[in-house]
């Protein structure tokens, strides 16, 4: 009867530990199919959770409560994962997968009530707690908006009352002398906000840098020592070095752990002016992921008289690299770096570490607002798809135009059929 | 010391109901028929069942709410059946959610059913006496005081007095002191009101003057025809026996605006003589030459009174301004050049209860044994009257009978949707019926309504013997239609043949899953399979019905499940706001003054948070049954 629900336990941002909350009747299934064999009830074991295409995510510890000696008087389940978001993220997002559903706030709290395992003290004192998590939850879903929230907020609340107002002015009011195309003067509007929320709903798709990783582009001139700094933070043969110029064509991309956040750091072409196609190719395609990502670290070669930070822009790190060959050039501003010293690397690390989390922490909602928000934009655009799917029940488009705002209404507010009939009232003059 | 009631000594009506309008009409023959002794007080018996406005019934929203009415045994659709003399469904073309049934009436005929079948009615006892207070005893009702100082028991009394709460009428720069042209307001009830303590607040109406119809000339205007096939209110009437009339299409002309706009002042609100807020939807012409300045001409419908009488309502132009000024306006517009005024238009004021003071049963919440219903209310409408007046009647006999209220949720009645929106939000101008107002429209239907109500009402002993067994057959014959329908099947294959389009799936499609289909009608499956030809036209119209909307229905069932899940939660009357935890002032203010009766009702009062209601969810004792 009660659809299996899940929800972060632990507040947002980094911990050493952030618990995952799963409640309902496909709890037991759902974990196993994370976690493939189940714990005995109530016993911390150690288990691997995987994707359902087999990626590990974490080594977790995953706890079971047969209901109804459970918080919730449910069967669930609690995991406790290593802190970090990208973590985080891909456990929810595999629950998501699983076909369960976020949890409302407070609702955890309201199934313990229903099945009897909270008294009334308990139950007023959490009442505080669901509101600030329900306004911050609005505030984050509209952060994502980027910006000119309300703004967008306003727009689509006004877009959905007009397009709302069309369709129901008609079947409202069949004796008034309205437009003969009232109905469809709403087909225009529902189409713009149908791209604005397909936008809006692929950004969210696209997830977060913390789910894909902070990029870090190596950039400089041939010869410079890019491979060798990649291979040095990434304490592999990640990119084959060579004394001979250009022997980077592509992007290689290695990902890593920096401060708690994946890192994606790529060592590129060397840039410089080439006959040679392929390795034209290569700048091209350097010059392209440098500019899409996060942070740039230019190098240049100490040793040669003419290096030179050409492209580097205000917040990139610069680096003159082989400190232990030469002093470098005098005229060149940078930090003085070899990827020969262990404290060198370790200082660069720390270094870039402090730009994630920087750049991270706090930034971004965290995952289960993003999730949330998606499902509700998918939602709310599937009903729109729907509604100018249809020409000519109108009372069906009306359906589908309420069940978008409905949708949506986390982001815009319910729309209130006075504020409907209002908008009707105001357009046309109804009075019979 | 009480005067001789007219009941034997020690004998107490259970149900007094006071006024005879269409609230109190409704109330009184739903309190009998539940089996309470009732009586009914209005100051003059030939206005019973008056109709004080426009000679119409029915409408989107208000047809739907007329079908609802009918389908718990009410009055008001098959007297309307009876006295209606211009059918329209209106909508016609588009789907049967929002299809409205609509009718002019002729007011005698109309007047005279409702006086007729409220004098055959068992269990009520009809008397022509003003009331002058209720009697109060220990804060609960225990009857009613006459104008002349009788004393009458009663241990439920519903109030359907209209607009007499301060009621002034406006008219160019005259106010008269009145409830209804020609009527005086009632003053000592009025004081008990006040001296409640009751939140009030202040609504104004319009009519338009009443024309000579035979000062018409109709020659050169467009007319409207009832339809051809006149589709009944009731669920009882078979078939619609009154003539049918036309009604006349004009509209006003730029000099009419002309007029107006130079004779505002004269208008109660443009000459500041008027507060009370008028409805947006029904604004007088006054209003549409001010708010629609662009607009050079509004059309007017003339619509006839009665087969019998050649008064003439003009709707679409309700004024207040002067008499002489109603003449010269009236004259602009064709057809009128020479018309004659036989009542000229007013605008009313008057006080209404804030309905938030009630509970869902229409109960007053400080007062026990108090009903209020209709205008009272701050609604407008024959039909929101009259369905607030049942269920005000039928809660107050089963509180004479010890029986819990009846509630009717948002998702089973528009008589639901309207008392939960005027409980839980209350009202800032009358308060209208529209279908935009329900949001499971498509289920509640007014082809539907006997399937929602009717078996409900036989539950709760308001729906007679008769409705029952017309009820019953019906229901008996769609179950086996749906059966059949569900039976008789088709391949992709097969329905090909038959030059119908369905998905080469390999799937069998039964016969509701064939007419989901837009392309596909009943008539291309009655060649198929030729026994449905005996399916009465009803049944063949519901299941034609069902099918269009299936896939909606199906996953507004979800929808409704999780409506029903805060909504069977009750919330006990002697929750103690004030002393809970876990709320804001605000909300606790809130829930104070409007006291909701479930969680659900609980979350649709602006302001209240989750968390406030996760506080409240604590406090439900008991899920209802």
């Amino acid at each position: 009867m009660n659809d299996t629900i899940y929800a972060p336990a632990t507040a947002a941002g980094r911990a050493a530990v952030a618990v995952v909350r799963i409640s309902g009747t496909r709890t037991r299934a759902v974990v196993r199919a994370l976690a493939g064999r189940l714990p005995a009830p109530r016993r911390a074991s150690l288990r691997r959770l995987t994707t359902t295409d087999g990626v590990a995510i974490d080594d977790a510890l995953v706890l079971i409560f047969h209901g109804p000696a459970s918080y919730t008087g449910e069967d669930a389940a609690e995991l406790h994962l290593h802190g970090g978001r990208a973590v985080m993220d891909g456990v929810l997002h595999a629950l998501a997968d699983q076909g369960l559903r976020l949890a409302e706030p407070g609702e955890f709290t309201r199934r313990a009530f229903e099945n009897g395992k909270l008294d009334l003290a308990q139950a007023e004192g959490v009442a505080d707690l669901i509101d600030a998590e329900t306004e911050a939850q609005r505030r984050q879903a509209l952060d994502q908006l980027g910006g000119r929230l309300s703004e967008v907020r306003a727009r689509w609340a006004e877009t959905l009352t007009t397009a709302l107002a069309m369709l129901e002015a008609g079947l409202d009011f069949p004796d008034e002398e309205l437009p003969e195309d009232v109905a469809s003067r709403a087909r225009p509007i529902l189409l713009s906000l149908l791209a604005e929320l397909e936008v809006a709903a692929a950004d969210a798709e696209r997830g977060a840098r913390v789910r894909d990783g902070y990029r870090i582009a190596i950039l400089g001139a041939p010869n410079a020592g890019k491979s060798t700094l990649l291979n040095a933070l990434a304490k592999r043969e990640a990119a084959i070095v060579t004394a001979t110029p250009g022997t980077t064509r592509d992007i290689i991309e290695s990902p890593m752990v920096l401060g708690g956040y994946k890192v994606i750091i790529a060592d590129t072409a060397g840039l410089r002016a080439t006959e040679d196609e392929i390795e034209a190719e290569g700048v091209r395609r350097a010059q392209a992921w440098g500019q899409a990502a996060d942070l740039r670290i230019w190098l240049a070669d100490g040793a040669d008289p003419a290096a030179n930070f050409e492209g580097a822009a205000t917040g990139d790190l610069r680096l003159i690299t082989k400190r232990d060959l030469s002093a470098g050039p005098a005229h060149l501003d940078g930090t003085p770096f070899t990827a020969r010293s262990p404290n060198d690397v370790a200082w660069l690390e720390s270094t870039l570490a402090q730009r994630v989390v920087g750049a991270l922490a706090g930034s971004e909602p965290p995952a289960a607002t993003r999730l949330r928000h998606r499902e509700r934009l998918v939602e709310g655009a599937a009903s729109l798809r729907q509604a100018l799917s249809q020409d000519h029940h109108v009372e069906l488009i009306a359906e589908d135009v309420r069940l978008a705002a409905r949708a949506l209404a986390s982001l815009t507010g319910r729309i209130d059929p006075e504020a409907v009939l209002g908008r009707i009232f105001a357009t046309f003059c109804i009075g019979k | 010391m009480a005067a001789f009631d007219y009941k034997p000594p020690g004998m107490t009506w259970d149900v007094i109901v006071i006024g005879g309008g269409h609230a109190g009409a409704e109330a009184a023959a739903a309190a009998a028929r539940c089996g309470a002794r009732t009586l009914l007080l209005t100051h003059k018996l030939e206005t019973i069942g008056e109709m004080s406005c426009n000679p119409a019934i029915g409408g989107l929203g208000k047809g739907h709410l007329v079908r609802e009415i009918d389908a718990l045994d009410g009055i008001m659709g098959r007297l309307a059946d009876r006295a209606g003399i211009q059918f329209r469904m209106l909508n016609r073309s588009k789907g049967a959610a929002v299809r409205g049934p609509r009718s002019q009436i002729d007011r005698r005929l109309y007047r005279e059913a409702v006086q007729a079948e409220l004098a055959a009615t068992p269990n009520l006892e009809i008397r022509a006496e003003a009331v002058e207070d209720v009697t109060v005893v220990d804060g609960r009702v225990v009857g009613v005081v006459t104008a002349t100082g009788k004393h009458i028991a009663a241990g439920q009394v519903v109030l359907t007095t209209g607009t007499f709460l301060k009621g002034v009428i406006h008219q160019g720069e005259r106010r008269i002191p009145a409830g209804r042209m020609g009527d005086a307001p009632a003053i000592g009830l009025s004081n008990r009101l006040y001296g409640l303590g009751l939140r009030m607040g202040r609504l104004k109406t319009g009519t338009p003057a009443r024309l000579d119809g035979a000062t018409i000339d109709w020659s050169g205007l467009e007319m409207q025809d009832a339809d051809a096939e006149p589709i009944p209110f009731s669920f009882l009437t078979d078939r619609i026996s009154t003539p049918q009339v036309q009604c006349g299409i004009t509209h006003t002309t730029e000099e009419t605006h002309r007029i107006i706009a130079e004779r505002l002042g004269e208008s109660a609100v443009y000459g500041g003589r008027a507060t009370g807020v008028g409805p947006r939807y029904c604004p007088s012409i006054e209003d549409k030459v001010v708010r629609f300045r662009d607009k050079t001409s509004h059309q007017i419908f003339l619509e006839p009174e009665g087969l019998d009488d050649d008064t003439v309502y003009p709707n679409g132009i309700s004024t207040s301004v002067s008499a002489e000024t109603q003449d010269l306006f009236l004259r602009t517009i064709p057809g009128l050049e020479r018309v004659q005024v036989r009542r000229y238009g007013y605008a009313i004021e008057y006080d209404y209860v804030d309905p938030r003071e009630l509970d869902t049963a229409l109960q007053v919440q400080r007062m026990a044994g108090l009903y209020l219903a209709g205008q009272i209310n701050g609604t407008t409408g024959y039909e929101e009257a009259a369905a607030q007046g049942l269920v005000a009647g039928l809660n107050a006999a089963r509180a004479a009978a010890g029986a819990a209220p009846a509630v009717f949720a948002r998702d089973e009645a528009y008589i639901g949707v309207m008392i939960d929106d005027l409980v839980t939000k209350g009202v800032t101008e009358p308060y209208r019926m529209f279908t935009s107002r329900a949001e499971f429209r498509l289920s509640l239907r007014a082809d539907n309504a006997d399937q929602r109500l009717t078996a409900r009402g036989l539950k709760l002993g308001v729906v007679g013997p008769s409705r029952a067994d017309v009820f019953t057959r019906k229901a008996t014959t769609l179950a086996a239609a749906r059966t059949q329908a569900r039976a008789l099947t088709l391949t992709p294959s097969a329905a090909a043949k038959a030059g119908l389009l369905v998905k080469a799936d390999g799937q069998r499609r039964n016969l509701l899953e064939l007419l989901a289909y837009p392309s596909i009608g009943f008539d291309d499956l009655a060649r198929l399979w030729p026994q449905l030809a005996q399916w009465p036209a009803v049944v063949r119209e519901q299941v034609e019905i069902d099918a269009s909307y299936a896939g909606y229905l199906d996953r507004q069932a979800a929808d409704v499940a999780a409506f029903r899940r805060d909504e069977d939660l009750q919330l006990p009357a002697t929750l103690d706001y004030a002393a809970m935890g876990g709320l804001s002032n605000e909300v606790r203010e809130k829930l104070i003054a409007i006291r909701p009766q479930t969680l659900g009702q609980a979350a649709r009062i602006e302001g209240v948070t989750p968390g406030a209601l996760t506080a409240l969810l604590a406090h439900v004792r008991r899920r209802a049954a």
